[in-house]
């Protein structure tokens, strides 16, 4: 089982820029989806934040289900500037994968709890880690995309864009450099502080 | 010494890089290393399980050397420690009174000869980098006050100039600026227009750059390389070069001279060298005096 909790107030509206749609998933019995406090944050959001639209759907980590869920509500999303997702950490990837230039931001970070998982077919996976990276990594995950989980950028082990541990994958950073080049967000990979992992986090909660 | 204060001074800076053995018989890397490379090479790095291959530590054949009157690097991957480990060994290196650090993310423990291995990758080198300033500083990763007199370092780190994603690259290099790498050696260099266009962008960050080089010993090498090496690239035309006259590259002098034509043509865009020669140690004397590179003021 997963658990989803949101990210706090102040982080959600520093990534909410001109128009925005949110999407929330409601889909998964394994997933612990904070509701409640999902749809209290967005009512506050609306009255600072120029929401276009508010989509509640299901299962967006199945990338044909995602297609078919949004179609009707296409017209709104290619007018927005940010995409607000409030799911767990497969379900926004599966919606960056779908927007490449589009600003697609998580609102959740997600928690690792014993027992089942969510059995939908994948494309990319969450390492549950509970500190959330994908708002800076273009919706891409370091932690499951990159084979060390580095958070601070490529090693020197990539050779054609392929990882040194497994030559059939892609360079996780590679491919997350590349999208925020597309999303003209390459300021991501500049901060001050280097980022450490908090391994005590998910054993906390 | 750190080796810091060398590129202060302007020198241009000679390091080679020495592998602990599999084992710990280390008299052949020590009569080596006092052969060939004492009067040559300001420093020597000393490799940390290199390609994920177990061997004798580098932190205990760096204090050796250091007995023996050279100055060695510690080389640090965070391939086998966690945090907890990591910092312990930065503060072990400072009580042996090793000063100079290069600090490395390290190969993916598959690549070697325990690929059953747990690998750990805790921190990377950035977070590496920034772990040591904070030991710097005081305190160490988690914000407890380390006791004393805190230790001071060097510390390095590696690029790749002549990797297909040197912009990504790039912006790794200006991440290990930012948490505090001092100098820089980069990986093995064949192609001096793309280092030199490297050199370019890198200046920008203020931070001294040693070319790496590694001897092509032979055109298998250069193929593995090529195929398997990230970074590395050997063009066809000094492969061709390597091809041409076989007993010369039999014995060695191809790659020597290639070697030392590469610092000549890259000499003026770095601030100095790093040589891997992968047990070619004996040849590096003859590739200094071709590139002309004086030994070194001892």
């Amino acid at each position: 089982m997963l658990i989803t909790q949101l990210k706090s107030k102040e982080i959600i509206e520093s990534l909410a820029e001109g128009k925005i749609v949110i999407i929330n998933c409601h889909g998964c019995k394994e997933v612990y989806f904070a509701e409640h406090e999902a749809d209290e944050l967005q009512k506050e959001l609306s009255a600072s934040k120029e929401i276009t639209k508010i989509i509640t759907t299901d299962y967006i980590c199945n990338p044909d289900n995602l297609k078919l869920q949004l179609k009707k509500h296409m017209d709104v999303i290619n007018a927005a500037d940010t995409i607000l997702v409030f799911s767990c950490g497969v379900g926004i990837q599966t919606v960056a994968d779908q927007f490449q230039e589009k600003r697609v931001y998580s609102c959740c970070d997600t928690y690792q709890l014993p027992g089942f998982q969510g059995v939908t077919a994948l494309n990319v996976d969450c390492g549950q880690c509970g500190e959330c990276y994908l708002n800076g990594t273009g919706g891409i995950c370091p932690i499951t995309a990159c084979s060390k989980s580095l958070i601070n950028g490529q090693c020197g082990g990539a050779k054609n864009g392929m990882c040194e541990v497994d030559k059939d994958m892609e360079c996780g950073w590679e491919r997350i450099y590349r999208k925020l080049e597309k999303m003209n967000k390459l300021d991501n990979m500049k901060y001050d502080a280097p980022k450490v992992r908090n391994f005590g986090i998910s054993k906390e909660k | 010494m750190r080796i810091t204060e060398l590129f202060e001074k302007g020198e241009f800076v000679v390091t080679a890089e020495v592998g602990p053995p599999k084992g710990v018989e280390i008299d052949h890397l020590i009569k080596d290393a006092h052969e060939f490379l004492k009067t040559r090479v300001h420093a020597l790095n000393v490799t940390d399980n290199q390609s994920s291959v177990m061997r004798t530590g580098s932190l205990a054949t760096c204090k050796v050397l250091k007995d023996e009157g050279l100055l060695p690097i510690f080389q640090i991957t965070c391939r086998d420690r966690n945090r907890i480990a990591l910092q312990s060994d930065v503060l072990s290196a400072a009580l042996l009174g090793i000063e100079n650090l290069l600090l490395l993310t390290g190969d993916y423990t598959t690549l070697g000869d325990h690929p059953q291995a747990k690998p750990v990758f805790d921190l990377d080198s950035v977070s590496l980098i920034h772990a040591v300033k904070c030991l710097e500083q005081g305190f160490d990763l988690a914000g407890n006050a380390v006791d004393g007199k805190p230790p001071k370092f060097a510390k390095g780190a590696v690029v790749s100039p002549c990797s297909d994603s040197v912009d990504v690259q790039l912006a790794k290099m200006e991440a290990k600026v930012k948490a505090g790498c001092e100098y820089f050696q980069t990986q093995g260099v064949f192609e001096p227009d793309k280092f030199m266009e490297f050199m370019e962008k890198a200046k920008q960050f203020g931070v001294p750059v040693q070319l790496g080089l590694i001897i092509p010993k032979n055109v298998g090498m250069c193929r593995y390389m090529n195929g398997n090496v990230a970074g590395v690239h050997v063009p066809d035309d000094m492969i061709e070069e390597l091809k041409a006259d076989k007993e010369k590259t039999k014995a060695g002098d191809t790659g020597v001279e290639i070697c030392a034509r590469l610092i000549k043509e890259c000499k003026d865009y770095c601030q100095g060298i790093h040589i891997m020669s992968l047990g070619w140690e004996n040849r590096i004397p003859e590739i200094l005096d071709m590139a002309g590179i004086a030994p070194v003021a001892k």
